[in-house]
């Protein structure tokens, strides 16, 4: 075959269509965001015009018309406070899951259990909520909530409030029941994506299961158990629906999250739970409106900061192994 | 401890003598093997499948103690797999299936009553790859297993690191920065820091899978040179392509194709007079 021949079978304009087309998908997304963050800027511009950043520190909250104060603290304090809470629950929890699935479990029921776990991830976040709102909220205030509050309440001031079963706490440990199998599933896959290679230079020196997940798996997966967490975490900050039926739902100053029992009410939860009544003409929806561009802020620096540690943590051992 | 390549390639000459010379009474005992007639590692029957399918088939192997036996052949022939199953390596294996015996001093270490953890601390091992510990820096890697095994004074710690690495012939490449992460070291370094790590838990029996693959001449023949060396205390069983270096640091060699052990004798034996035409053809490099 001649030069030639090999020259004019090259076909350049599949190249052209695939740059163009990845180019055009790429795009895409940033319309998205920038359709998004368009609209819930011009949605909510007469709240930012009014009431200006006192919108961001306020913390009254009356739709009366005449009467109208807004103010977003309470509900960035309960959106953090409730993701946090349940993200000290749920990442322990689900490191321990993960570690028995990929480390200990024997073949036979790891199958059946990662399979379990991965549907718990895709269950519907209502379903959640009734779960919490019908049954787990008065198990755990009988069992847990009032007893810690008759031992404590007196002493901590964060067991003060009486329970009632709707409250900063059982949201958050419903939350974090939602966030476990999430990260648990993923932080599985990053441990079972530890090369063999890996465990074995621990095993060679005599390692039991749990120096080798200490000297060899862990600072190997270390990064990407992190991001699963944070996964975890900006699924929390975001979840509506379970959070609204069990948070309590208070406005106003008495809503900030002073307390494990007290009623609060997160971002989300607000917006979902008085979108109804709000009037399109008064402040009332620009409010909220603004609540969720709020929300759109907290959830991006929580974005920003997964990315932020994932880069401090990797690296620390960049450069990977070489030779391979 | 400095040397330039020719002093090491004098010491190996120098070396080569008495090692030839300790090999000469054989001769008149060819059924036996051993220098002394003690042999470390005891292979009965082994064989090993993954997934059902066999890598290797019965093999029968006695390896002598304190020497250097060589396992030579073709890539894909089982040479790696046979070197795991004398540590239990295959347990961590998915779908590997061990069958027969290795007896190693008297036991069996496929025993039901033999804690697999206990007998790789007597069984140091370097890998085909390299593979430190990615967020450990140089030292700790080499300190690894003496931690493990409950060393915690740091004098000795130092004092086993630094030999460890002499004897892998990086210490004077690393001395000055050993708190360095063991990933910013080059391929055939990290070898080196592995093959460090191995020894310093002093191992009865050292397991070596292609040491000197990722290496340069230079560090290939210092690297030969310790193993010449370690022979003095250890047992030790080599996977090499190269057949001069099996040649110049095995005592045996055992040739490995599909599976099976085709010829396994003393290491002159196998190159010089090999008695199969399979063997002969291998190692004069007629197919492979
Ligand atoms: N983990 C595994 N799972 C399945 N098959 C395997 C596994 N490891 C090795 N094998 C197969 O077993 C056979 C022997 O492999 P082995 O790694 O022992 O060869 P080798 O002689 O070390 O080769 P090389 O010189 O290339 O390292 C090969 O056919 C290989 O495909
Ligand atoms: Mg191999």
């Amino acid at each position: 075959m001649s030069r030639d021949l090999l020259a004019k079978k090259k076909n350049f304009h599949w190249d052209s269509i695939f740059k163009i087309t990845a180019t055009c998908a790429g795009a895409f997304v940033l319309l998205i965001m920038v359709l998004i963050f368009g609209q819930l800027l011009s949605d909510s511009w007469l709240i930012w015009e009014k009431e200006g950043l006192s919108f961001v520190t306020g913390d009254r909250w009356n739709p009366v018309e005449g009467r109208e104060a807004f103010g977003a603290l309470p509900y960035i304090a309960g959106t953090l406070v409730t993701s946090l809470i349940a993200l000290c629950i749920a990442v322990p929890l689900s490191l321990g899951i993960a570690m028995f699935l990929s480390e200990i479990a024997p073949t036979r029921i790891r199958e059946p259990i990662s399979f379990i776990v991965e549907l718990l991830a895709a269950v519907p976040s209502i379903i959640y909520g009734l779960w919490g709102l019908f049954t787990f909220r008065i198990v755990f205030k009988d069992w847990f909530e009032s007893p810690t509050h008759e031992a404590l309440g007196e002493h901590i001031f964060l067991f003060r409030d009486a329970p009632f079963g709707l409250d900063i706490l059982t949201a958050s440990v419903v939350l974090a029941i939602m966030i476990i199998p999430t990260i648990s599933a993923v932080s599985r896959e990053i441990l079972l994506a530890v090369p063999a290679i890996q465990r074995e230079a621990a095993y060679m020196l005599g390692a039991t299961k749990w120096e080798v997940f200490r000297m060899s798996v862990l600072p190997y997966a270390k990064s990407g158990l992190i991001g699963a967490s944070i996964l975890g975490l900006g699924r929390a900050v975001g979840e509506t629906m379970a959070v609204t039926m069990l948070i309590g739902n208070a406005v106003g100053p008495k809503a900030f999250p002073f307390g494990f029992f007290q009623q609060g009410n997160s971002l989300a939860s607000i917006i979902a739970n008085e979108f109804n009544e709000a009037s399109p003409v008064s402040m009332y929806f620009p409010a909220l409106i603004g609540l969720g561009l709020i929300l759109l802020f907290v959830s991006l620096a929580v974005n920003v900061c997964a990315h932020l540690i994932i880069r401090r943590v990797t690296n620390a051992h960049e450069g990977g192994i070489k030779g391979f | 401890m400095e040397m330039s390549a020719l002093d090491v390639l004098n010491a190996m000459k120098n070396d080569e003598q008495p090692s030839t010379k300790r090999n000469e009474p054989e001769k008149e005992i060819p059924n036996d093997m051993t220098n002394d007639g003690k042999y470390k590692v005891l292979i009965e029957n082994l064989a090993v499948s993954y997934n059902g399918k066999k890598a290797i088939k019965d093999i029968n192997m006695k390896i002598p103690d304190k020497a250097v036996t060589a396992l030579i052949g073709p890539s894909g022939c089982g040479k790696t797999t046979l070197l795991r199953t004398i540590n239990r390596m295959h347990d961590l294996t998915k779908g590997a299936e061990v069958t027969g015996k290795i007896i190693i001093d008297g036991e069996n270490v496929y025993d039901s009553h033999i804690n697999p953890i206990l007998q790789r601390r007597k069984i140091g091992m370097v890998f085909q790859k390299p593979n430190p510990f990615p967020t450990m820096s140089i030292w700790d890697n080499v300190a690894a297993g003496l931690k493990l095994n409950g060393v915690k004074d740091k004098g000795i710690l130092n004092e086993i690191v630094e030999d460890s690495l002499k004897m892998a012939y990086l210490w004077d490449e690393v001395k000055d920065e050993l708190k360095k992460p063991a990933v910013a070291l080059s391929g055939g370094q990290q070898q080196r820091l592995c093959i460090a790590r191995a020894l310093a838990i002093q191992p009865e029996v050292l397991l070596m899978d292609e040491p000197a693959s990722a290496l340069d001449p230079i560090a290939s023949q210092k690297i030969e040179q310790t193993i010449i060396e370690l022979k003095k205390h250890y047992t030790i069983i080599i996977v090499t392509h190269n057949m001069q270096q099996a040649l110049r640091v095995s005592d045996r060699t055992g040739f490995m194709y599909l599976g099976d052990m085709i010829e396994y004798d003393k290491t002159e034996t196998v190159f010089k007079n090999p008695k199969k035409e399979l063997t002969s053809n291998y190692v004069q490099g007629r197919f492979g």
